[in-house]
């Protein structure tokens, strides 16, 4: 896809967006990748770290409400990034996490930044229950965290041109499977993963 | 010798000495036993390889004309900056400040010298940028450590930008009888500056004991400094051919920018370990990043400008 691939070689002219993973990875496996959130270029650096082929399969969450704001963010979050949009403020009565579970149906691995929204802080705050949700409907879905060094730096809230600082990509294993954990045990030692990769 | 003689001969001598430095790591990496030893000849090919890129892209550069050499260093000065403000820490309130830095200064700078525009280009960084970098930041009202936060960029700058864009400023020198062969003389700056990083590399890991300054560069020895540093100066005095210089002159620019370019290793690796890091970056497979290779240029090339202008310059 020609716009990822532009995209792509700008991030890395700019940012470097180097992979460090915590031990080689099983792509064969469909997977859900969680991170911290900083910046607008959060999911384009995760994509532009993974090796190509798990490109191919891999759709990034994204809030409706921002990617959907105008044709030419839609264009690009759909067509260049191949996200799955969803609402961030929705309907009563409306399951927001649904097209999310869709696409984890068909098999597509994810990205998804469970805090919901943009942080200022480099270290994530507390985690919404939507990742728990998916762990607990899919269970056999791998859940790799992910730390996003730099990119605060780079791209922080409120500005909108990125700075050339070296960011890293940090991806660490996958959360082992603990059965009928409680929710909020869950989410603070997904949250724990993230921190672990930052230092 | 005609200047395209020179040239051609110039980029022949080395290449001959990187294949045969090539065929010496290739031969190493057969011999080669312990771990210790397979590491570092493995280091040791993979510096080689980049030096065959650093060269190819330098020769490319020249073909192209003197712009595009400009141009190189303006993304050589970016890709130092990089590192420099990736290992530096700052805030949001330098935002608008680095932004500045690397989108309006760089290419600013660049310009100055791609224009002939002398008397701006020293005065651009040291003037202008000093007092409105933090005239800039300080419009985000965010005074937590604002001194350190400013002195940092304006290092940063100063030896990412400034100092090495001394580099390519020798080609707007005016030197009597070396009319429209300036780019000799930047070839002969930079062979001078990383042929002495070779042999000091060498020269230490062949007979190197001593120490010089272990508690900031541990891979520094007296024997490399004084070995490496010598043959350099002396290699250098023998390519007085490609300069303005007599012999004896050529002998002792080379041997200032012998030491300006060891002690720019030296302030460099300091400024390092200050920012708890090994390496500037990992842009240079071998050789770490882009600051780990120009370290000695930054300092060596406002040195060596300076002195060919005050010296040799008609204007």
């Amino acid at each position: 896809m020609w716009i990822s691939n532009a995209l792509i070689s700008v991030l890395r002219f700019l940012i470097g967006v180097t992979a460090r993973w915590e031990s080689p990875p099983d792509l064969s496996r469909q997977r859900i990748y969680f991170a911290n959130h900083t910046s607008h270029m959060d999911t384009l650096a995760i994509i532009a770290a993974l090796p190509p082929k798990a490109r191919k399969n891999v759709k990034p969450v994204a809030a409706a409400d921002y990617w959907g704001k105008n044709r030419f963010l839609s264009y690009i979050s759909q067509q260049g990034l191949n996200a799955v949009l969803i609402e961030r403020n929705p309907e009563p009565g409306v399951n927001v996490l649904e097209p999310i579970f869709d696409v984890v149906r068909d098999g597509h691995s994810i990205i998804i930044f469970p805090e919901g929204t943009r942080s200022s802080q480099a270290l994530p705050g507390p985690f919404k229950s939507g990742l728990f949700r998916l762990a607990e409907t899919f269970p056999d879905v791998d859940l790799v965290p992910i730390y996003l060094e730099n990119l605060h730096r780079s791209m922080p809230k409120g500005k909108h041109v990125p700075l050339p600082i070296i960011c890293t990509i940090r991806i660490g294993d996958p959360l082992p499977h603990i059965a009928h954990e409680e929710k909020q045990v869950f989410l603070e030692r997904a949250r724990e993963a993230i921190l672990r990769l930052s230092k | 010798m005609s200047l395209e003689d020179k040239f051609l001969w110039f980029f022949f001598a080395i290449a001959c000495l990187l294949a045969l430095a090539s065929i010496i790591g290739r031969v190493l990496a057969r011999r080669a036993t312990s771990d210790s030893s397979v590491a570092t000849i493995e280091n040791l090919n993979q510096r080689v390889n980049a030096w065959w890129g650093m060269v190819i892209i330098f020769f490319v550069s020249y073909q192209l004309g003197g712009n595009a050499t400009v141009v190189l260093f303006a993304f050589i000065s970016l890709f130092a900056l990089r590192e420099f403000i990736t290992l530096t820490p700052t805030t949001l309130g330098d935002h608008n400040a680095l932004f500045s830095a690397f989108f309006i200064l760089i290419p600013l700078q660049y310009l100055l010298i791609g224009t002939h525009w002398y008397s701006m280009f020293t005065l651009l960084i040291p003037v202008y940028a000093f007092l409105l970098l933090p005239a800039i930041a300080v419009l985000s009202q965010d005074t937590d450590a604002f001194l350190e936060r400013t002195a940092k960029i304006q290092w940063g700058v100063m030896i990412c930008i400034y100092c090495i864009s001394h580099a390519p400023a020798l080609l707007l020198l005016d030197l009597e009888g070396f009319q429209g062969q300036n780019a000799l003389l930047l070839f002969y700056l930079v062979f001078v500056v990383q042929l002495s990083d070779v042999l000091q590399y060498v020269f230490g890991k062949l007979f190197g004991k001593h120490k010089v300054a272990p508690l900031v560069s541990p891979s520094k020895t007296v024997e490399g400094l004084v070995g490496g540093g010598l043959s350099a100066t002396l290699i250098g005095g023998c390519m007085f051919w490609m300069t303005p210089f007599s012999f004896w002159q050529s002998l002792l620019m080379s041997f200032v920018i012998v030491a300006m370019g060891f002690l720019g290793g030296l302030v460099m690796s300091a400024i390092k370990r200050s920012l708890s890091a090994k390496d500037w970056g990992t842009m240079i497979k071998g050789h770490g990043g882009m600051l780990d290779r120009m370290d000695s240029i930054c300092f060596a090339a406002p040195i060596f400008f300076h002195l060919t202008r005050y010296f040799f310059s008609v204007t």
